[in-house]
């Protein structure tokens, strides 16, 4: 049971920055992901709190203990890697076991724990097996099994699921939440699928460029993105965005006026998630180009005042390319951002 | 921090014992050679070149690396051509190839004299055939070229291995799309080996050459055993002079034609064989 | 079957001739190959087997007599078994000397990026393109300094300048091929960089260790200039017969040839797995 605290934490290697002045409390017990595409820095602020790397500022905290200069040993946490790293020249008991047999722990004790983790992971079947004998699913489930053995203060995952095929994914996902939930262990899990994140997340940390730029609760993330980038990079297909320009106190995006912020700018934008928009007869128009049928909806390109507009609608709606359509932004789901600082407006 | 030094305290050891026993000694010998008596001088130069065995000894040696180079070479992309389209037996085959990568010059001399001596094999065979009638004399000073084909003979069936090795495996690194790719455009067997095998090997090939070259710059026991002191050949003048004439001055000049002559070819086939960083696979 | 039937089968089978004629000329040219390898090989052991007058008659035998004469007179000529022993007592000397000094280099190689990586890398890469026996010259005087010639203990050191450099390259991408994931997870799990190490790295890179130790005591069983140059008493195998090539009778030489060949055909095929692995890394 531990809570992380990450004080202005900075990552310096030789030409650049990995990290800027990074702050970020996990509370006990929360299931956090950073989630981010690849050089983001979610993983090297992973593989700092796991001591496997060293910050160049700030101080890390686990259980209200600053741990910056303890190696990974004496942290209290368990990591599962990307590529599970489980060990080729040890059978799948002594793998769950190691950590165990490194802490001396008497041996009915560890084949007790072994078992325990192994019935989690529903991979008792398989101990006796080399890593060879294992297929990516199952070398996945040692992994998690050897981590949760050591019943970590913290557990680490960093993009545990990426390497399966996406079958595999889905179903491993699911389990994966019903066992962290049921271990009550404090979890950090880096990861570049954003539904992943969303189903599986307390909380989520979008990281761009070395910096957090929202954490926060899955659904909040998604509804009110912190800024353009984190709208636009969450959610299939992403956010819609127009320029909208000042007039007599409303804001024109694409010829339509709409309510907005007061702020003192002449140019804001306008932003709306695809699904969030229905066929109507006043509203945004535009010409369509490509129609793709998704099966329960259809996914409609756009061109909306010579901007790349994007409307998922319902899969009976008689659309054709080269139509021109107009619809209507749900008033409660329109969201602002100011251009210059790409953050979101009130 | 402590991680920081971990590296160099890994290294050190070997680092230490590269200076002591490679840096130090290579300067050491330039010194050498360069010195009489504790002077700088060109006399041990002067007392090797006017030796009427140098000159011989330098030809012999290019002579014997120009015929055995270029034959192993071309022997090896051969072998290394016919292993790659092998399906069975691979693995065996392979291990007899390089069987003789085990065996020392000195060995390779001895089998070979075992052969080519008066009353060795190859004379009780030519006999048993009815070729000849007495035995025929092949290592005698009187034929020095039949001595240099002797010498090549031994050389090529000992280190043609060794550019085996490096080419099969320099091969196995070329992706097979790419002579699919070249079959599909209407590539034969041939322009396939030209256009795509010999390009992509150019690193191999530039390893091998280095390697073998300079490896047979330094031939020596083979010439020992089949020849004696019959065919002189730098190495075995560095030995002589080292050893029995006690001129320690004058091996150290031989050593440094012979580091000359293996650092100049060594340049060459770098800047032959290039291969332009963005060409790189 | 109509006309094109028949044209279509004739089509079928032409290339088929022609392709078993082709793998036909394969296995004869390979055949030959390793004939070319195998039989002075199998003609020295001929040699050893056969008596001392056998050896030097006309005409030569091609089966060996099984006569253990050439064998027992080399074994009990002078000095024969002390130049055994020397080559077997350097040889593993340098194979412990160039394991234990290249190890840790070729792990340094593999794991950390540090300043002066490349100076040391070119330098272990510049040993290559350099007549390394030569050294021989400048260290028999270095070693009459310090007391270390005509010993054992110099020329192993020597052999281990040849066969060091080889280690550090085979072991540095022994290192690589083992996922730095691996240690990571090791120390994660309560391990410090020795104990993982040793619990996760060391089994794993054994094998490759083993055979680039076999490779290193080849190097040395092998080595003839330095072995000659540096010694006088405690002559290797190598050195003894280089130096009685003239003297020594033709059976002496038969049955020391094969005694250096025998050993190094054993290690060779226990090695034989890493063999490609090794040279292949040299091309980089």
């Amino acid at each position: 049971m531990a809570e992380i605290k990450i004080k202005g934490v900075e990552k310096r290697f030789a030409s650049f920055t990995a990290l800027h002045s990074i702050d970020l409390t996990v509370k006990d017990q929360e299931f956090l992901v950073l989630l981010g595409a690849s050089g983001c820095g979610k993983t090297t602020l992973l593989r700092l709190i796991a001591g496997l790397d060293f910050a160049t500022e700030g101080e890390i905290q686990i259980g209200g203990k600053r741990v910056n200069e303890l190696p990974p040993r004496s942290r209290e946490i368990a990591m599962v890697f990307q590529n599970y790293a489980v060990f080729p020249h040890l059978t799948v008991f002594d793998n769950i076991g190691f950590g165990l047999r490194m802490k001396k722990m008497p041996s009915d004790q560890i084949r007790q724990k072994v078992t325990k983790a192994a019935e989690m992971m529903h991979i008792e079947q398989l101990l006796e097996r080399y890593s060879g004998q294992l297929s990516g699913g199952q070398r996945q489930r040692v992994a998690v099994a050897r981590a949760l053995a050591m019943e970590p203060e913290v557990l680490l995952m960093d993009e545990p699921l990426s390497n399966l095929d996406a079958l595999l994914r889905m179903e491993m996902r699911a389990e994966l939440k019903g066992v962290l939930q049921e271990s009550k262990t404090t979890t950090i899990y880096v990861t570049h699928d954003q539904v992943e994140a969303m189903s599986m997340a307390d909380r989520i940390a979008v990281m761009h460029g070395g910096h957090i730029i929202q954490a926060a609760s899955p659904i909040s993330v998604y509804r009110d993105p912190a800024s353009r980038f984190v709208g636009g990079f969450i959610g299939n297909p992403p956010m819609n965005f127009l320029p909208a320009k000042r007039s007599n106190g409303h804001w024109t995006a694409a010829g339509v006026a709409f309510d907005g912020p007061s702020v003192d700018k002449e140019t804001i934008e306008f932003a709306i998630r695809p699904e969030d928009l229905d066929p109507s007869d006043t509203g945004l128009s535009g010409r369509v180009r490509v129609v793709e049928p998704l099966g329960a909806h259809q996914l409609v390109t756009m061109d909306v005042d010579g901007h790349l507009f994007r409307a998922v609608l319902e899969s009976d709606l008689p659309i054709g390319s080269g139509e021109t359509i107009t619809l209507a932004p749900k008033p409660d789901r329109i969201r602002w951002f100011d251009p210059d600082s790409e953050n979101a407006l009130q | 921090m402590q991680v920081r030094a971990l590296p160099y305290l890994l290294l050190a050891p070997a680092a230490v014992f590269l200076v002591i026993f490679f840096l130090y000694p290579a300067v050491d010998v330039a010194i050498q050679a360069f010195t009489s008596d504790g002077e700088w001088t060109w006399a041990n130069f002067d007392q090797m070149v006017s030796h009427w065995k140098f000159n011989t000894a330098l030809r012999n040696t290019l002579l014997l690396a120009l015929i055995v180079v270029p034959l192993q070479l071309a022997l090896s992309l051969f072998m290394a051509t016919m292993v790659t389209k092998m399906k069975r037996g691979r693995d065996l085959i392979l291990y007899i190839w390089t069987i003789p990568l085990g065996i020392s010059d000195l060995a390779a001399g001895i089998i070979w004299l075992a052969i080519l001596e008066q009353n060795g094999f190859l004379n009780s065979a030519l006999y048993g055939l009815g070729v000849i009638d007495s035995p025929a004399t092949y290592l005698s000073y009187q034929n020095p070229f039949v001595l240099l084909i002797a010498v090549a003979i031994a050389e090529i069936w000992r280190s043609t291995a060794i550019v085996l090795v490096i080419l099969v495996a320099g091969m196995g690194l070329i992706p097979k799309e790419y002579y699919e790719a070249a079959e599909v455009f209407g590539a034969g067997p041939w322009k396939r080996f030209v256009k795509i095998t010999l390009p992509m090997m150019r690193p191999s090939l530039q390893t091998a050459l280095i390697l073998r070259t300079i490896l047979a710059f330094e031939v020596f026991a083979v010439v020992i055993a089949l020849a004696g002191v019959q065919m002189p050949i730098l190495m075995g003048e560095v030995y002589e002079w080292e050893f029995r004439l006690r001129e320690s001055g004058v091996a150290a000049a031989y050593a440094l034609v012979i580091l000359g002559i293996s650092i100049a070819f060594t340049i060459f086939f770098l800047w032959v064989l290039r291969t332009p960083k963005e060409a790189r696979v | 079957m109509t006309a094109a039937d028949i044209a279509v089968s004739a089509k079928k089978v032409r290339p088929t001739d022609h392709r078993s004629a082709s793998r036909w000329l394969m296995a004869a040219t390979i055949t030959i190959l390793c004939l070319w390898v195998l039989v002075p090989i199998y003609l020295i052991l001929v040699n050893t087997l056969s008596s001392p007058e056998e050896v030097t008659s006309w005409p030569r035998q091609f089966f060996p007599s099984f006569d253990l004469g050439s064998v027992t007179f080399f074994a009990n000529y002078q000095g024969v078994a002390r130049a055994l022993l020397n080559s077997v007592i350097v040889a593993v000397m340098t194979m412990v000397f160039s394991i234990g000094l290249g190890a840790p280099a070729g792990y340094a190689l593999a794991r950390f990026d540090f300043p002066g990586k490349n100076v040391f890398r070119v330098v272990v890469l510049m040993t290559r393109a350099f007549p390394l026996p030569l050294l021989a010259l400048p260290l028999a005087i270095m070693f009459i300094q310090i007391g270390l010639d005509d010993t054992r203990f110099g020329l192993a050191l020597v052999h281990t300048m040849l066969a060091m450099p080889f280690a550090i390259l085979i072991t540095a991408s022994l290192f690589m091929g083992i996922p730095y994931e691996l240690e990571e997870a090791a120390w994660t799990l309560g391990c410090n960089r020795f104990t993982a190490f040793v619990k996760v790295v060391l089994p794993l890179v054994m094998p490759g260790i083993a055979a680039s130790a076999v490779f290193a005591f080849v190097i040395s069983w092998n080595e003839v200039f330095a072995a000659a140059v540096l010694t006088i008493q405690n002559r290797t195998l190598t050195a003894f017969l280089l130096t009685s090539l003239n003297e020594a009778p033709l059976a002496l030489k038969f049955a020391g040839g094969a005694v250096l060949v025998l050993p190094a055909l054993f290690f060779l095929f226990a090695v034989r797995k890493y063999l490609f692995a090794m040279w292949g890394i040299a091309n980089r």
